[in-house]
């Protein structure tokens, strides 16, 4: 047996209980009795929150709902949350999550990493989790710095940044998580910001109504090691900083016109098989790459997240980059151990099934 | 059998097939072992083989081998020295002829005799050609050369086999050849072979012929004059299969599984020799076994502890260097006090070491091989069989205590084997998971409102373990994590706690905690039938049967000598303090520097000895009598003689149990 070729679930929460008729909740129900202790004016108070408000939309019972993290600021998300939770160690997460949601289908398993846990320490169990496609949300806070130990560089700073560990500027090039997830054929990947409240739950609602692995990079700013890193793109008087992604519409953005709708820059293919910002005024409308996040090929998704800057942030694309319809590990798991039971159930109780299996093979009596 | 062949009564034999990593021999020595299975011998076998899937060919690297001890009476080692050595080629021979006691015999394959494989086993000349002549290197060994390669190409020439096909079977020419010296039943591999190769009609006709062959060629030549004939042995009543460890192992974790209702979830990532555990794992899915085959050894024991959190038996396989890897994960699960299962086959070390030999300096490893002060239960087993006892232990203490447990196995254990006496499935421990179902600490609130919580912490006052509450139960939502918690048993609510006292109180109390699962042991069995021994050997792990060995054959010369075996190295059992007192002596055999001895000198303040070998291969029983003997010797004032035992020779041979 390889894959289980059955009807699978198609909603990342289909298997989940959810609230009785007429029962309700509310953010409050989410809250737990924890002071939360994040630095004042952390970007991670506004993503808690909106995770709490957001969740009683998923008509979810909480008992069914688990979240995991790793270690960083970020990673003491779930003592804030009143559902089931582990802090783990750092960048495990996912792995630790894989298990769980591998062992239950009547979990909502989310991961909450940052960019040192899940790219730095944990970068192998992320691109496997991505790889296999294990049914979860990871909510990737990339505030490019590490926090908890106090400043040093991360996998995403820029190249030259000073900090306590690279006084004379750092030296490695950095990674783009939505390009990494994208090469590891991840099949849910997005991006959005912690400042937009809006935008955020709405990525958040899609994610969780993806089955299999979904990675949702939130761009959080922490003010104490690395305040600013986002102001640029969170600048309200510059129109041309996001790239709002939208499925099924042309990529433009900048000003509006307000006949056609579409902002004064587009995205059109280049020469090298990439895409390319252009005037939209300059392009023929049909020249403007329309965005197909359900694409089975990555490449477009790919190009795209190229254009968000490696250096400091002026520039970046938001939103789905992709969404794909691909079988989940823990599915198909689960449907090999259920299907081999279910086959074995009728040659006995496992007591007797055990008794034929350790007395198989060749066997020989002494009276 | 014909009239003129001279029949030989043995109690037991050794025999050693060695040939080249390609030429099958880990296969002529199962077979022979379940021939010998299947007839009634107690037997113990010693696989060994390179960590190449193919060194080099013809070189002494590449050389794989597989000793078989079986006799007519309960053995406990494969033997120190074999009587036969199958060699099927120059550099077999030379990598095996120093474990030969002299009068053993040797059956080679002169075939291979050829100036290069000569040249690449380091032979100047061939020893063959020396034969009973001044310069014999091989004078004092009864050498029988054979050409196997060549009447194995005649005896299948009807298959149409490629000369290197054909030659392939010779394999089965020996087996058929040694079968019939010592009188095996045939049709176990006529059917064996009938299975493996089902879809291959000429390859089958090709063995299934070379097979008989060899067995004709012991009956109708003249080379072969006496045929050996073992009895039985005399074992308890029951059903036996002839069993590794890694497969007792591995039934034990699936039996683990059915006696507590868990579904099993192993978390693992290959490694010699653990791989094998994952390999029967993986096909047992209709008994609820899940098996993730990771992408390291990190994420192995990560998916084992959340699917331990979502409600199952979680369980990570591996060897030391991945025990090394896993030992933060361990850590964790120390912290969360999840149920875990964690099971390291020991090989040589340290670092990569020796992955295909066995040794057993983990011990310390699982000991204290973690940050903090991070007690972990351990289980050891002491035969490939009693690898599924302690397996079905392992699992008891961690769900019943709700920690991590090791469970340290070694290369020998795992890829030795012998006749299991197959238990009866409801003699099996029953294991009561005992989930938390409800709230468990009702209160008052400041506006004086009755409070039902929650607290994840709050022990049970007997065995100290927290509460198993797992995802999906309303209610009991809660947070778990690496960070000290307040979990007293006064204050057991489970929050963050970076208070001083609250952190040396659940250090010692996870200490006690694991100290407490001594309550649940039972008495050591300490053998020592005259109960006047002065000396005292203890062991643990795979050397039970060397340290068995060497102890009869130190009673055999009439001497007197205690044994007793740790199935618990963490928490050692109660009783043992008081039995290390009452000898004068205690030595302990290992396969390390000394490690039990360490914790037991350190434990009990007893002057007790190592007796350290590091080989990658068992403790040798006669050597460690020579030991023991010795150490008797001091502790009575007396010189100890072990003398020449036994019925046949050589005389370091293993001994029966006095009856």
């Amino acid at each position: 047996m390889s894959t289980v070729d059955l009807p699978l679930p198609r909603l990342g929460t289909a298997l989940v209980p959810r609230l009785d008729e007429g029962e309700t909740q509310t953010g409050k129900d989410f809250s737990s009795d924890q002071e939360v202790r994040w630095c004042p004016g952390c970007g991670d108070y506004a993503v808690l929150k909106a995770v709490q408000s957001f969740l009683p939309d998923l008509g979810l019972r909480r008992e069914n709902i688990v979240f995991v993290s790793g270690i960083g600021c970020s990673s003491r998300f779930p003592y804030y949350l009143d559902t089931y939770g582990m802090h783990s160690i750092h960048g495990r997460a996912p792995s630790i999550a894989t298990g769980i949601a591998t062992a239950r289908e009547d979990l909502s398993v989310w991961v909450v990493t940052g960019d040192g846990d899940a790219l730095s320490i944990g970068g192998n169990h992320l691109i496997h989790a991505l790889r296999r496609n294990v049914n979860m949300t990871i909510l990737l806070f990339n505030n490019r710095i590490y926090g908890l130990t106090k400043g040093q560089y991360s996998p995403t700073s820029e190249v030259g940044k000073v900090t306590k560990s690279t006084p004379v500027g750092s030296l490695d090039h950095p990674f783009n998580p939505v390009s990494l997830a994208l090469g590891a054929e991840a099949s849910f990947v997005a991006r959005t910001i912690d400042s937009d409240r809006k935008h955020l739950t709405a990525v958040l609602a899609a994610a969780a109504a993806h089955r299999g692995t979904s990675l949702v990079e939130i761009y959080q700013n922490c003010p104490i090691f690395n305040d600013g890193a986002f102001d640029a793109i969170k600048d309200r008087d510059n129109a041309h900083a996001l790239i709002p992604l939208t499925h099924g519409q042309p990529i433009t953005f900048g000003v509006r016109d307000e006949e056609t709708g579409l902002g004064d820059q587009a995205l059109v293919r280049s020469a090298g098989g990439g895409v390319e910002v252009a005037d939209t005024a300059s392009v023929p409308v049909e020249r403007i790459v329309v965005h197909d996040a359900h694409d089975p090929d990555p490449s477009s998704a790919f190009a795209i997240s190229r254009l968000t800057d490696a250096g400091y942030l002026n520039r970046s694309p938001i939103g789905i980059f992709r969404q794909v319809e691909r079988p989940t590990y823990d599915d198909q798991a689960r449907a090999q151990v259920t299907g081999a039971s279910e086959a074995a159930a009728a040659q006995g109780s496992p007591e007797e099934r055990l008794t034929a299996l350790i007395n198989a093979g060749d066997t020989w009596t002494i009276d | 059998m014909s009239q003129t062949k001279q029949v030989k009564q043995l109690d037991r034999v050794i025999i050693r097939f060695a040939g080249d990593s390609g030429d099958g021999m880990q296969l002529t020595g199962d077979r022979f072992t379940q021939e010998s299975a299947v007839f009634g011998n107690d037997l113990v076998t010693l696989p060994n083989f390179p960590a190449e899937i193919r060194a080099p060919q013809g070189t002494i690297p590449g050389v794989s081998s597989f000793q078989i001890h079986f006799a007519d009476h309960d053995i406990l080692t494969a033997g120190d020295r074999p009587d036969v050595l199958v060699a099927m080629n120059p550099a077999a021979l030379k990598a095996n002829v120093g474990d030969l006691p002299s009068g053993a015999t040797i059956i080679v394959d002169t075939h291979d005799f050829t100036k290069r494989n000569l040249d690449k086993a380091g032979y100047s000349s061939n020893p063959l050609d020396k034969l009973g002549e001044v310069d014999d290197i091989l004078a004092g060994f009864q050498v029988q050369p054979v050409d196997l390669t060549g009447i194995t190409v005649e005896a299948v020439k009807e298959f149409g086999l490629s000369r290197k096909d054909a030659a392939r079977a010779k394999n089965m020419f020996a087996l058929g050849l040694l079968s019939w010296m010592y009188g095996r039943p045939t049709e176990p591999t006529i059917a064996f072979l009938e299975r493996k190769f089902a879809k291959v009609a000429d390859i089958l006709g090709a063995n299934i012929a070379a097979f008989k062959a060899g067995w004709n060629y012991g009956e109708t030549t003249e080379t072969f004059v006496v045929q050996y004939e073992i009895k039985p042995a005399k074992m308890n009543a029951g059903t036996y299969r002839n069993i590794t460890g890694n497969l007792a192992l591995s039934y034990g974790l699936v039996a683990a599984g059915v006696r507590s209702g868990l579904p099993v979830f192993l978390g693992s990532y290959p490694i010699t020799p653990a791989s094998d555990i994952l390999h029967e794992l993986s096909k047992h899915k209709a008994f609820g076994v899940t098996t993730l085959q990771a992408e390291d050894e990190i994420a192995g024991i990560g998916a084992a502890i959340g699917a331990s959190f979502a409600g199952q038996l979680g369980v990570t396989t591996t060897s030391g260097p991945g025990i090394a890897l896993k030992s933060e994960a361990i850590g964790l699960a120390v912290m969360t006090e999840l149920p875990l299962v964690v099971i390291n086959v020991q090989r040589g070390g340290p670092s990569t070491g020796l992955p295909t030999k066995t040794e057993q300096a983990d011990l310390l490893q699982a000991m204290y091989g973690r940050n903090g002060e991070a007690p972990v239960p351990i289980v050891a087993p002491q035969s490939p069989g009693d690898c599924f006892t302690a397996a079905v232990e392992a699992a008891r203490i961690a769900i019943t205590y709700r920690t991590p447990v090791f469970l340290l196995s070694d290369g020998y254990l795992a890829n030795g084997s012998e006749p299991w006496a197959v238990p009866s499935v409801d003699d099996l421990p029953r294991i009561d998971p005992g989930f938390a179902t409800g709230t468990n600490h009702p209160s008052t609130d400041a506006k004086g409102n009755q409070v039902d919580d929650f607290w994840p912490y709050l022990r049970d006052e007997e065995t100290l373990a927290r509460p198993w509450a797992i995802p999906g139960t309303a209610g009991l939502e809660h947070r778990i994590g690496g960070l000290e918690k307040a979990g007293t048993l006064e204050d057991g609510h489970g929050n963050i706690s970076y208070d001083p006292a609250n952190h040396d109180a659940m250090v010692r109390l996870r200490q006690e905690k694991v100290q407490r699962i001594a309550d649940s042991l039972a008495p050591l069995e300490v053998d020592d039938a005259s109960g006047e021994a002065k000396v005292l050997v203890i062991g643990w792990g795979s050397t039970y049967g060397p340290i068995g060995a060497a102890c009869r054959r130190v009673r055999r010369a009439g001497h007197n000598v205690a044994q007793v075996h740790l199935r618990h190295l963490n928490p050692f059992p109660k009783d043992l303090g008081d039995i290390l007192r009452r000898y004068d002596k205690v030595l302990v055999p290992e396969m390390n520097l000394g490690q039990l001895s360490k914790m037991l000198r350190a434990e009990y303040l007893v002057d007790a000895q190592g007796y350290n070998h590091v080989y990658g291969l068992p403790l040798k029983a006669a050597e460690l009598a020579e030991a023991i003997g010795a150490l008797v010797g001091e502790a009575e004032g007396k010189h100890v003689d072990l003398g020449e035992h036994g019925t046949n020779p050589p005389s370091d041979h293993e001994e029966a149990p006095t009856s």
